[in-house]
């Protein structure tokens, strides 16, 4: 499969994310936005990786291993990051009842 | 007495400035006379007794160094007292003066309060001090040190009761008008450290006839500049008049007997420089005239007692730069001696005559007052006598040996100086005439307060009188009785050799007989003139000229003080409308621009995410078109 699908396929889901942090107010679903967008990124990471590996692999053995390898770190962040953000929803829901995102304007103050 | 002791003439009233000044809070008025005149007496005896050795034949001036103030480069500036014939006659007369008008303050002042009371005797111990540096000084920077120190207590004086807006005005007049003059000597002090690399008087006088004629007169023609305002001449005559605010003994004190003669002791002592440039003699010669001549004129019409005897001052002080540019420094110094006594006798005088009716300086208020106070107006008709150049009293003769030096150099010069004399009999006659004689003028309350003034004030008015009687004799010329001068023979080891071609002893004595005369008919004059009928209207026609002073400060106010005050106003504008907008301009962008940004931090989470991308995209784009 050329690697246009996949650039394709990932600048859509990431145009999806960016849509979705701006327009939506539910911190929720904000959240899952940013995750598409990391995984947008992850996707495009994986799809040139392989494609180096598949230009490559005769002279190097490991090439586009690299590509790879950032994904698994993106994916610990990310996991590291819901952990915290969901405790923050969490903390705001208790004490506004509410988890829509306009109600942190308050921060302003 | 060691003459190097002379350092402890002036730290005694030094010491008393310091007491009086530190501690006006608690002292007691007693206390504080005491410490301030005894200071001066103590000051006073001191000078007798260096006298007593100057005095001796063949003394040479001893230079009394103290330390070394000054030493940059080659440049050596030592704190050092010349003890001469000139400087200790300068110490008798301050101190002595002093004394008495201490004295005379103990009483006069004594309506104040005790702190403001020890305030006025702090100032007049300072004064005393910088008058006595100011004679002492062995350098030019000695005596600027004192010039400057009786300058500023002038001003402090002359302001002492400054909650009246009027008497703060006339204080800075005179301390600004005193300031242009001061620049003049500063700029004399530089030359000479330039030409000389020395402003030690030995040493310049040694060198100066080694100088360009074209340097030498600018010297002395700045420090003549200098002492037109110390010692108000035409052009910065006119803060004397004004100084009359300060209490009458100050008037008596700096503005009649010490203070103002500073110019003529300075210029005395630099007489070496002076009989090197012609050309400055001459002008020195002509502005005294001048000065001389306005200011009689102008005393013609005054009718406020201090002004009268102000204007006389100025006009006195003529006749000392007359005689200074004439090349008789003696007959200058002499005049400055005599007219020491009796100008404060005058003036003291008059602060009786104000004392006793209550505050009032008007003379067509006055009249008769010869009834209440036998002994002010007995005194004050001695120095009448005595300013009006009748023989035998001192004025005459030190009058007569400046008149006749002035006729020796130009007899256009004698003509005036006697027509100014005749005018000098006139004044003083119809001040005392319409003082002294007459009615009483005043309301019932003031006649019914007349009284003669206490011992305090007749005591210093007698001792006064007695030296504007006697002092004379210390001056009779040769003319009279050869070898009679004794001035002149005890100054020659500071002046020289008299500069004053001699007069033939007919002719002088024909001169002097004509000045005595002529003075004492004037005086007659104006006494039965106004003795029953003062002049109480105001004056018309070229007597309102007189009475307002030529419109001299009229025309310094149109011709330098206006536009002065116009260029202020431009600048005021520049500053306000172009350097202030600039400054503010900048504060204000400052402030403008953050409010703008302030806007972008809006609390929506929405929006700081927009921008992001909005930032993002931008970079996006930029990498892809912009770099390559």
């Amino acid at each position: 499969m050329p690697i246009n699908y996949y650039i394709f396929l990932s600048v859509a889901l990431f145009c999806i994310g960016v849509a979705g942090v701006l327009t939506r107010r539910n911190a929720i679903i904000i959240f899952m936005c940013v995750e598409l967008m990391l995984n947008a990124v992850n996707l495009l990471l994986v799809a040139f990786s392989k494609m180096h590996y598949h230009a490559l692999s005769a002279t190097a053995p490991h090439a586009g291993i690299d590509g790879q390898l950032f994904v698994f770190f993106i994916m610990v962040v990310a996991a590291a990051e819901v952990s915290v953000g969901l405790a923050i929803i969490v903390m705001m829901y208790r004490n506004t009842h509410s988890i829509d995102v306009n109600f942190l304007n308050r921060l302003k103050h | 007495m060691n003459i190097q002791l002379v350092w402890l003439v002036p730290v005694l009233p030094l010491v008393g400035f310091l007491i009086n000044g530190l501690f006006r809070n608690s002292l007691s008025k007693g206390l504080t006379g005491i410490i301030g005149s005894g200071t001066i007496l103590l000051a006073f005896v001191i000078s007798l007794l260096i006298f007593g050795q100057v005095r001796q034949e063949g003394f040479e001036g001893t230079v009394v160094t103290l330390f070394d103030f000054i030493s940059v480069g080659k440049l050596h500036i030592p704190f050092a007292f010349q003890v001469d014939q000139l400087s200790t006659l300068f110490l008798l007369i301050i101190t002595g003066v002093g004394f008495l008008i201490h004295l005379y303050s103990t009483s006069y002042m004594h309506e104040e309060e005790a702190p403001h009371f020890a305030r006025y005797f702090a100032y007049l111990n300072l004064f005393v001090f910088s008058m006595l540096l100011l004679v002492l000084g062995a350098n030019f920077i000695i005596l600027f040190i004192g010039w400057e120190g009786v300058g500023l207590c002038s001003y402090l004086l002359i302001g002492y009761w400054f909650k009246n807006l009027d008497y703060g005005n006339a204080a800075k007049k005179a301390f600004i008008m005193n300031r242009i003059g001061d620049l003049g000597f500063l700029i004399a002090v530089f030359l000479m450290i330039n030409q000389f690399g020395s402003v030690t008087f030995s040493e310049v006088f040694a060198k100066a006839s080694t100088a360009k004629i074209g340097v030498l007169t600018a010297i002395t023609m700045l420090l003549f500049v200098g002492a037109t305002g110390k010692s108000a001449q035409i052009p910065l005559y006119t803060w004397l008049p004004d100084a009359m605010a300060g209490p009458t003994p100050v008037s008596a004190l700096i503005h009649a007997a010490t203070m103002v003669t500073a110019g003529i002791y300075m210029i005395a002592r630099s007489h070496v420089l002076y009989d090197l440039t012609p050309v400055t003699q001459g002008v020195v010669a002509v502005i005294g005239l001048l000065t001389a001549l306005l200011a009689a004129t102008i005393a013609l019409k005054q009718n406020d007692i201090k002004k009268v005897l102000a204007y006389s001052t100025v006009s006195q002080l003529g006749y000392m730069f007359l005689g200074l540019g004439v090349g008789s420094y003696t007959g200058a110094v002499f005049h400055v001696m005599t007219h020491a006594f009796f100008k404060a006798l005058l003036f003291l005088g008059a602060g009786s005559v104000i004392h006793a009716m209550g505050g009032e300086q008007d003379m067509r208020k006055m009249g008769g007052l010869r009834k209440w106070m036998p002994v002010t107006s007995m005194t004050f008709l001695l120095g009448c006598l005595a300013i009006a150049g009748i023989p035998p009293f001192s004025g005459f003769f030190s009058k007569d040996e400046i008149l006749s030096a002035a006729y020796s150099k130009n007899p256009v010069y004698y003509g005036v100086g006697l027509f100014t004399a005749l005018l000098t009999a006139f004044y003083m006659f119809r001040l005392f005439a319409t003082t002294f004689s007459g009615k009483f003028r005043g309301t019932h309350e003031q006649e019914h307060h007349l009284h003669e003034s206490p011992s305090a004030i007749t005591i210093p008015l007698i001792v006064l009188a007695i030296l504007a009687v006697v002092a004379g004799f210390l001056g009779i010329p040769a003319a009279l009785a050869p070898n009679a001068h004794w001035l002149e023979r005890y100054l020659e080891p500071v002046m020289g050799e008299s500069h004053v071609a001699e007069v033939a002893h007919g002719t002088e004595i024909g001169l002097m007989a004509l000045a005595a005369i002529l003075a004492t008919v004037v005086s007659l004059m104006a006494w039965f003139r106004f003795k029953s009928k003062p002049e109480l209207g105001e004056p018309s026609g070229f007597g309102k000229v007189l009475a307002n002073k030529w419109y001299v400060d009229e025309l310094y106010n149109a011709i330098i003080v206006k536009p002065l005050d116009l260029l202020a106003q431009l600048l005021v504008w520049v500053e306000k409308n172009i350097i202030d907008a600039i400054v503010n301009g900048v504060g204000r962008l400052v402030q403008y621009s953050s409010r703008q940004l302030r806007l972008l931090q809006s609390g929506q989470v929405g929006g700081y995410v927009l921008l992001m991308v909005v930032g993002i995209l931008v970079l996006f784009l930029v990498e892809l078109f912009v770099k390559k």
